[in-house]
């Protein structure tokens, strides 16, 4: 029998010869994953259902990054439930303040997902690990605790969409347009409840940070996991970092997909999707005229070095424009110093930035840049629902750092192009 | 399980940051969380629901993030079930997992106005507009390990039964 890397990784975990999808399995774990927003409530139906212990103190993870460092008193509470049960369980990978990163930029940083995991978080981008050649899922503080408790969960197995990505990439286009424009493409549950496999030549030349970039979003097309087929760049990444053993999977040549969807590359142009969906995504020749406020580089999306570089690139020598808050959000304490010891942290307060620290932060409307009335963000985030970084009457532009830089110095949706060849007419060389 | 009830309409992609915004996720009382229950999809709507309404919802419903504040927020404000066109994924688990009633109906959305009166039968699979005179509508069957999990009162009863047994 046949069958695609999703369904392999699957089928292990439940110790089965075979699956197909629609079947109901009961999948052994390899890393339960929460946060300072989900795991406050697992913790209260893991401690209501009587449990005592957890199934292994090594493969839970537990990340304070969404309104950590505390942003208020509630936050503060709900930290303080996830580091006393931390503490009481012995916790191995709970990440104190200095330590902590948001989340889906940690864990693989770290080494503690790896290819071939199956691995479930109380947090939608969970998905983001399917970069790695991982079976990664979001679910909800229900699932999280019963992980905790048995190390197994109930899935039900997904179809699988193939994307085939073929073409050269024009410059400025990275892992994150070529997301934004797959989810323009399907729509917001164009993979609902199934599989997105990425493939294809252009794919298998991307950076893990494009690829995280791009599992990330899977759960903004309705995905259950994102993935990649692992290869020497999956090998290279996890080399020396793997805190256990990894394994790489690959679809079957004739596997059996719900459906192949074939994208030429040369055809995308840096992406920006307009309020209220991800799905609104327009090549960057056809914003038209958007004047903007505040612009957001950072996240579980793209707040890795590789992204901050792509910024830095074009803020360097430049200036935001008067009145643009920019605001950058290194992912990590390790991407954190990176970008200092390369000089980035200059080029970004010479151009008008504030450096701020690793969070979610403003990506969920927390705090470190929340939006009024009326206002009107570019963010390297992941989602532009309404009320997302603020007032609901405020709006959010998704684009990735090239288009996000280039706006903050044009004060208007703008890509690197237009600002390099000055056809802005609000540029202000610095 | 009979559930009737008054239906209040919303459209497609009802993402959770409209269930309940982020910005109120520093709660974690379901009371708390209630007091915002789809505040950003309408401003008024705890004004204006009562305990036993019922959510009618278009394509995707529950999209967007994993929190299981959204449907905790639903349940904890007196809805009695949710009826949608399609379920995005994690809401839909996240449903099962702690016990809110819901129900996908391609056909109900198009068929009811605000206000109208719904009864949901789950056992028989059927969805009956009250007053109108049309077949019922038909539910498409839930899998019978699903149908467990509500059976035991959610996904840790269900494993604690498990356990007992």
């Amino acid at each position: 029998m046949t069958m695609t890397i999703t369904e392999k990784i699957l089928a292990r975990h439940a110790g089965l010869e075979e699956v197909r999808p629609g079947m109901l399995i009961n999948a052994r774990v390899d890393i339960a994953l929460g946060n300072d927003i989900t795991a406050p409530i697992a913790i209260d139906v893991f401690r209501k259902a009587g449990a005592k212990k957890v199934f292994d103190r090594d493969r839970i993870v537990l990340v304070p990054d969404h309104f950590a460092p505390n942003k208020d008193i509630e936050s503060a509470e709900q930290c303080k439930i996830m580091r006393d049960f931390a503490r009481e369980h012995q916790i191995s990978h709970y990440f104190e303040i200095g330590e902590a990163g948001v989340e889906h930029a940690l864990l693989p940083e770290k080494g503690i997902v790896g290819p071939g995991d199956l691995v479930v978080g109380a947090d939608s981008h969970t998905c983001t690990y399917g970069a790695l050649g991982a079976f990664a899922t979001g679910v909800g503080s229900t699932d999280l605790a019963a992980a905790m408790l048995t190390g197994e969960l109930w899935f039900k197995v997904p179809e699988t969409i193939k994307f085939v990505y073929h073409g050269k990439r024009r410059p400025w286009v990275s892992g994150k347009d070529l997301i934004l424009y797959t989810i323009g493409r399907i729509g917001v549950d164009g993979a609902l409840y199934r599989a997105m496999e990425f493939t294809g030549e252009t794919v298998r030349g991307l950076t893990m940070a494009d690829r995280l970039t791009m599992a990330n979003m899977a759960i903004e097309a309705g995905g259950k996991n994102g993935i990649f087929i692992p290869d020497a760049i999956t090998e290279a990444y996890v080399q020396g970092r793997a805190e256990r053993p990894y394994e790489f999977y690959f679809s079957d040549p004739d596997a059996a997909y719900h459906s192949v969807i074939e994208i030429d590359v040369g055809k995308i142009e840096p992406q920006v999707s307009f309020p209220h969906l991800p799905s609104n995504a327009r090549g960057i020749s056809q914003v038209g005229d958007v004047r903007i406020d505040q612009s957001i580089i950072g996240s579980c999306t793209n707040g890795r070095i590789e992204d901050l570089r792509v910024a830095a690139s074009i803020l360097k020598g430049r200036h935001a424009a008067p009145g643009m808050r920019l605001i950058i959000l290194p992912a990590t304490p390790a991407v954190y110093r990176q970008a200092m010891h390369e000089g980035l942290f200059d080029i970004f307060l010479d151009a008008g930035a504030v450096i701020s620290l690793p969070t979610c932060g403003p990506c969920l409307g927390g705090y470190m840049g929340i939006l009024a009335k009326g206002e009107r963000s570019v963010a390297t985030t992941n989602r532009n629902f309404v009320g997302r970084m603020g007032h609901p009457g405020s709006e959010v532009y998704l684009a990735g750092p090239a288009v996000a830089a280039a706006t903050a110095v044009a004060g208007r949706l703008a890509g690197p192009e237009q600002l390099i060849l000055g056809t802005e007419p609000l540029l202000i060389p610095n | 399980m009979k559930i009737r009830g008054r239906i209040w309409k919303f459209g497609d992609n009802i993402d959770t940051d409209a269930i309940i915004p982020a910005r109120y996720l520093n709660i974690w009382d379901p009371q708390g969380l209630a007091a915002h229950c789809m505040e950003d999809a309408d401003p008024e709507f705890m004004k204006k629901m009562r305990p036993g309404d019922i959510l009618v919802g278009g394509e995707n419903f529950g999209c967007g993030s994993s929190r299981e504040h959204a449907p905790i927020a639903i349940k904890a404000a007196g809805i009695a079930c949710v009826v949608a066109k399609r379920f995005a994924r994690i809401f839909y688990r996240n449903s099962f997992n702690m016990g809110l009633p819901i129900f996908e109906s391609t056909e109900l959305w198009g068929l009811v106005e605000n206000g109208a009166e719904i009864e949901v039968d789950a056992d028989a699979g059927l969805i009956r507009i009250v007053g109108a005179a049309a077949d019922p509508l038909k539910i498409p069957p839930v899998p019978p390990f699903m149908q467990q999990l509500i059976a035991d009162g959610g996904l840790m009863n269900h494993l604690a039964k498990g356990k007992a047994k």
